[in-house]
């Protein structure tokens, strides 16, 4: 038990230190590198909570992907980024207050309510049901009561796809490509043509 | 020194504060923006995840399944909008973004 809560307090306090130098990093290289660090060590926290399915998916899908996506439009774009870095101070004041109110509300609240209610009946986390593992619990539950959910998120992953690709392509002008249509149109009638030379002269177009 | 649901949603309530503070100082940084989003979206599933695992449901880790999803769907489409915007202004302040509008 002692060992659970040295490691919730070691992945925690990784996880909010990162997420801290995710928002403060000069440099957004290290913001994004920061965030890998914070989603792993939630991937950790999942796993103490027994959720081992959701924590590989948050790292193969965070981690694995959209991290890297980031990573890539990070150095990819060529921008300045000490010039977007204005106004940082201006609005630190501001945001400090909001966001220690937010945080002093947040966790006075679920401090409170966590002790009541049917959470409070169960002591320890558990994540499958009976004998189950929790991978084989998410797949009877998913692919049965929420089957059409999970449809209607492949159609939502197949639209961002989609639009990501629609927004990000683009054709080179002055590259001649291969209309398909236009040689099937073509016929004897428009690809051949008859002309009365006369002795003596050429041709041109 | 026993790790309860308290102490997890203490955690989550904080990465949340952490990305809306994200949001509030990096206000010309787009990527930063996004990247906040990101990390308000992993708060709510350690939230959905440690309900779930408390309260023995299995449909919190559902939910956060879908969250997880639209996340990805979201991070998608707001990279590739960043990467046209950049594309056709050369840079990436967002005070230029009005003139996006239609």
């Amino acid at each position: 038990m002692a060992l659970q809560a040295i490691a919730f307090y070691l992945l925690a306090a990784v996880t909010i230190v990162s997420a801290f130098c995710v928002v403060s990093a000069r440099n957004p290289v290290h913001s994004v590198l920061f965030l890998i660090l914070s989603f792993f060590s939630a991937a950790g926290l999942f796993v103490l909570l027994g959720a081992e399915f959701l924590a590989m998916l948050l790292v193969v899908v965070y981690v694995g992907a959209v991290a890297v996506l980031f990573l890539f439009v990070v150095m990819m774009l060529d921008v300045d980024f000490a010039s977007l870095r204005q106004g940082f101070a201006r609005y630190m004041p501001l945001g400090a207050v909001v966001a220690g109110v937010l945080a002093f509300e947040m966790v006075a609240v679920s401090a409170t309510v966590a002790s009541k209610g049917a959470a409070a009946v169960n002591a320890d986390p558990q994540a499958s049901l009976g004998q189950l593992s929790n991978t084989e619990t998410i797949g009877q539950v998913l692919y049965t009561h929420y089957a059409y959910f999970f449809q209607a998120a492949g159609l939502v992953l197949l639209v961002a796809m989609i639009g990501a690709i629609t927004l990000t392509l683009r054709h080179k002008p002055g590259v001649r490509r291969q209309v398909i249509a236009d040689q099937v149109a073509r016929g004897p009638k428009t690809g051949m043509r008859m002309t009365d030379l006369k002795p003596g002269q050429g041709i041109s177009e | 020194m026993t790790v309860g649901l308290a102490h997890y949603l203490a955690v989550a309530a904080i990465l949340f504060t952490i990305g809306v503070f994200g949001i509030f100082v990096n206000r010309k940084n787009i990527i930063v923006i996004l990247m906040s989003v990101e990390l308000i979206l992993l708060a709510v599933n350690i939230n959905l995840v440690a309900f779930s695992a408390y309260l023995h449901d299995i449909t919190g880790q559902i939910f956060a399944m879908f969250v997880l999803t639209v996340a990805a769907a979201e991070a998608a489409v707001g990279l590739a909008i960043l990467v046209t915007f950049f594309r056709n202004r050369g840079d990436i302040a967002v005070d230029d973004v009005s003139v996006m509008k239609g």
